[in-house]
């Protein structure tokens, strides 16, 4: 970990000195090419109300039918930079010109007019609308008053055959699968004339059979002469398919590369200020008791669909047990189960931490019991966006001895406490008196970790611990799962980031369809496409190998 | 220069400008002489011992409903039922100072505490409503103000009213049951302490207990507070006991340091008033001081100038409209804090 910090530093150094080697390149790159790019954005600065400051001083831009990649860690403004070029945000500085043409952008309506089409990280459809209502919604062929549907499906299907996307129109959208309906929300973009299209992060859901055919389709809708902006930082997956690349650190451009040009390891350097390593040296610890134990647990909903069935694992203290599967696949029941969650739901079977059974117990008896919880949704869940990091950083501990004396909370425990995880998960803020909401992404959820793990809890259940937050964040967050699993805690970790359950884990259960379908010891061997067949159902393991997440032999 | 950090105090002043500006051009185009009517809003509340009286005689109940719906507000609850609870309680602390008599002190005490203390069962009504069934606690308010309204009328007609008088008003309190004058030459009453007390005593529940923080993060982010551990619930029943007692205590004073007899054959408007208050304070217990003192300014230079001056008093009805008007309105101001952001941004 000190070596961590080290890097850090150095790391800062270098870039230092590469800044201005880079803005050679730069004007090297805009020097050769003569003619006008397809979209341009000048000197963006924007700055949010709440006193973020998302984009600095930064120029894009993209050329006729390229796939332009534009990476960055989490909180590095690629997301605003998109929303302002798709009108849903304008910047506070700068000017954006479409084919040398000075434009501005102040609703989605005044981009998709000009061509431009954005499919979102989280999808933007009407569950219970057909794929082709959805298709047409705001733009409804008219029959009389009524919708002319008929011509929505012949729509739909002729958009579908043109760039040989296929989708059934007449299905509904809540019944898809993740991978169509991203295809659909393509298909969305295209129908009102994209030529520009931008996905934000649109693997990030995506299985890595998936992958392979979105990749498929995003080249020959680049063959069609369609502009692509692909938002990631998934580096492997921005080398494999794009033209060119633009790097965000921190809100401003790193600079425009060939991707050719470059290696993931400066990428990834660019990105971070640091190479990426996510292997860790994980040191053996004896497996103490189990701490926790789901035995025969089975959830179903009202209708008497089977959510969960026969879940069987235990956890033991010092030991990481992960668990995989396409998102839908019962995690969620499952965490509920695990975290006083059950609501609307029939539930049997036992679930218990050092034999106390918690499975309808309320979620204060479960935290007493020293059960840890980082949520998957840090906004809503995790944390209250207007309070400052300290009102959040205590939320679990606000009644304890050490912070109270009489009817009064000890501010200057609080302010103790806050100061020290602040340092001790390196959150950037302007002191613990700030609000939370302030705060990027990553830091936020370094707050939310912090939280749980300070408490020393006999029990994480850490649900997406790194979804959306940088490299940097990541790493840190993995070190502190680590150092807890040696200090004999017991830890369930549950995520759709299939190098962090592998790298991670002691043992791996995947999930299918309610069930435990694979027990995998030491994953860190099993390759992601392996892993991939089980989260598809393709195989599963036969039920005594199941069986063995009971005893671990 | 202007921090973007001190926005909302600099939001707040605006809107007040604003509304003072508006309010002198209406007085323009009304008054044969405005310069004079506009002197009178604005000074006449001030120039004598009395008028600062009744300023904050005003402010006492502007302050008791204000920091109830502050406390309600900080838990992200819209209820504006401290108006009925404003004037059902009063009506039972009138009861017990007709009826009772009781030695000293106690005699106030106990009726304050009678007020106090049904003004906090009754809140919990839309509390427990709200809690256990989520049923939303601004309709369930506003009927229960309807109802305590039509319960204490009753009550005044038919149990307190005191047929020799010549208006619907009740027997008259016994001496004992009165609060005292603090300061010679005006009305001001020991209520004014208590309230002063009672604010102080809400800042540290609010800001240095684990009860206040409950109830901060309970409105700040319910399902946080759930996910926390914390028993929203409960939180939610019991700042609505708080802010009922508080109400509660708001009406007792208010009859008891004001009147010689219950006299409101209407809604006095203090819960309304409370929850404006409560805006303009920003749900600070601390500010509420501030804010009803303004408020109770602004009132007192209106009727002053209605008594002095060809101009009426409803026109302090559009300063607050335009108050409440602009205070909600999120987007007002909002380019300004903006550029401001954007100049620290580039500073940074």
């Amino acid at each position: 970990m000190s070596s961590g910090s080290c890097n850090l530093l150095g790391a800062e150094k270098l870039t230092f000195r590469t800044r201005s080697l880079l803005i050679f390149k730069l004007e090297g790159c805009e020097g050769s090419t003569m003619e006008t790019p397809l979209l341009e954005m000048r000197g963006i600065t924007k700055v949010y109300p709440n006193g973020v400051v998302a984009n600095r001083d930064v120029n894009f831009s993209l050329r006729e039918g390229e796939i332009h990649a534009l990476a960055g860690e989490n909180g590095a403004g690629k997301s605003t930079l998109m929303k302002m070029i798709f009108g849903m945000e304008e910047p506070s500085e700068g000017e954006i010109y479409i084919r040398g043409e000075k434009v501005r952008l102040q609703s989605p309506q005044d981009a998709i007019d000009r061509g431009i089409g954005m499919v979102h990280q989280h999808f933007m459809l009407v569950p219970s609308f057909t794929v082709a209502e959805n298709m047409v919604l705001g733009m409804e062929p008219r029959k009389g008053l009524g919708i002319h549907y008929a011509e929505a499906i012949r729509m739909t299907e002729e958009t579908a055959r043109k760039y040989n996307l296929a989708v059934n129109p007449k299905a509904k959208v809540e019944d898809l699968t993740v991978g169509m309906k991203q295809k659909v929300e393509i298909l969305k973009a295209l129908l009102r004339g994209a030529k520009i299209l931008i996905l934000d992060e649109p693997t990030a859901v995506l299985t890595p059979q998936e992958t392979e055919e979105l990749f498929r389709e995003l080249q020959q809708l680049k063959e069609h002469g369609h502009t692509i902006v692909f938002i990631s930082h998934k580096l492997k997956e921005v080398k494999a398919i794009c033209d060119r690349i633009t790097i965000l650190r921190g809100g401003s451009s790193e600079g425009v590369f060939q991707t050719a040009d470059v290696s993931e390891q400066e990428i990834s350097r660019l990105m971070v200020g640091r190479d990426v390593v996510l292997k860790y040296d994980k040191p053996q610890v004896a497996l103490k008791e189990p701490v926790l134990t789901v035995q025969e647990l089975n959830v179903s909903d009202r209708q008497g669909n089977s959510l969960l069935r026969d879940v069987n694992f235990t956890v033991h203290g010092g030991q990481i047990v992960g668990i995989a599967g396409v998102e839908g696949n019962g995690q969620r029941e499952l965490i509920e189960a695990l975290t006083g969650g059950l609501q609307g739901v029939s539930s049997n079977g036992t679930v218990q931490v050092k034999g106390t059974e918690i499975r309808e117990a309320d979620i204060l008896a479960i935290r007493n019991l020293g059960v840890a919880y980082i949520p998957e949704d840090r906004m809503s869940q995790g944390s209250a966006a207007e309070a400052s990091i300290s009102d959040n950083l205590i939320s679990t501990r606000y009644r304890s001895r050490t912070l109270n004396k009489n009817f009064l909370l000890k501010s200057s425990s609080i302010l103790e406490l806050a100061t020290r995880l602040i340092e001790d998960f390196k959150i950037r803020c302007s002191g613990p008196k700030q609000p939370i909401g302030m705060l990027s992404g990553g830091n936020m959820q370094k707050v939310v970790v912090a939280r749980e793990c300070s408490a020393n809890p006999q029990l994480l259940i850490a649900e997406q611990p790194t979804r959306g937050v940088d490299v940097g964040a990541a790493q840190l967050i993995h070190q502190k799962l680590l150092e807890l699993r040696e200090k004999q805690s017991a830890i369930v970790l549950v995520s759709a980031d299939l190098n962090e359950v592998l790298e991670i884990s002691d043992c791996l259960l995947v999930m299918y369809e309610g069930q435990i379908v694979a027990y995998i010891e030491n994953p860190s061997g099993m390759s992601e496409e392996e892993l991939g067949l089980y989260m598809l159902g393709i195989k599963r393991q036969d039920a005594q190998q199941i069986r063995r997440a009971l005893s671990h032999v | 220069m202007f921090k973007s950090k001190y926005f909302e105090t600099i939001r707040t002043t605006a809107v007040i400008l604003i509304a003072l500006v508006i309010a002198f051009l209406i007085i323009a185009l009304v008054s044969d002489n405005p310069v004079k009517t506009i002197g009178i809003f604005l000074f006449e509340p001030l120039n004598s011992k009395g008028h600062i009286g009744n300023v904050i005689e005003m402010a006492i109940p502007l302050m008791f409903t204000g920091l109830a719906v502050s406390l309600l507000f900080r838990a992200n609850m819209f209820n504006l039922g401290a108006e009925g609870i404003f004037y059902f309680s009063g009506v039972v602390a009138s009861a017990v100072a007709i009826h009772w008599s009781l030695g000293g002190f106690l005699h106030p005490v106990v009726a304050i505490l009678a007020g106090s203390i049904v003004g906090a069962i009754l809140s919990a009504v839309p509390g427990i409503l709200k809690a256990k069934w989520n049923a939303n606690e601004l309709v369930t308010s506003l009927m229960f103000n309807n109802i305590l309204f039509g319960i204490g009328l009753y009550l005044l007609n038919y149990q307190l009213r005191d047929a020799k008088a010549f208006a619907n008003v009740s027997f008259k309190f016994e001496k004992t049951a009165l609060l005292d004058k603090i300061i010679p030459g005006t009305r001001i009453h020991t209520g004014l302490i208590i309230v002063l007390a009672l604010i102080v005593l809400a800042h540290f529940f609010l800001y240095k207990t684990k009860w206040g923080y409950e109830l901060r993060m309970t409105g700040a982010n319910r399902s946080f507070a759930r996910y926390s551990g914390m028993k929203t619930a409960k939180v939610i029943i019991l700042v609505h006991l708080l802010a009922g007692f508080v109400a509660g205590m708001g009406g007792s004073v208010e009859v008891l340091g004001m009147y010689t007899r219950f006299q409101w054959t209407a809604l006095p408007g203090y819960g309304l008033d409370g929850a404006l208050v409560a805006m303009l304070a920003k749900n600070n217990p601390l500010s509420v001081i501030g804010s009803a003192l303004f408020l109770a300014y602004i009132r007192i230079g209106a009727d002053l100038m209605a008594r002095l001056s060809d101009v009426p008093a409803e026109m302090i009805s559009i300063i607050q409209a335009v108050i409440i008007l602009l205070i909600s309105a999120e987007q007002f101001l909002k380019f300004w804090k903006n550029r401001m952001l954007l100049k620290e941004a580039r500073e940074a």
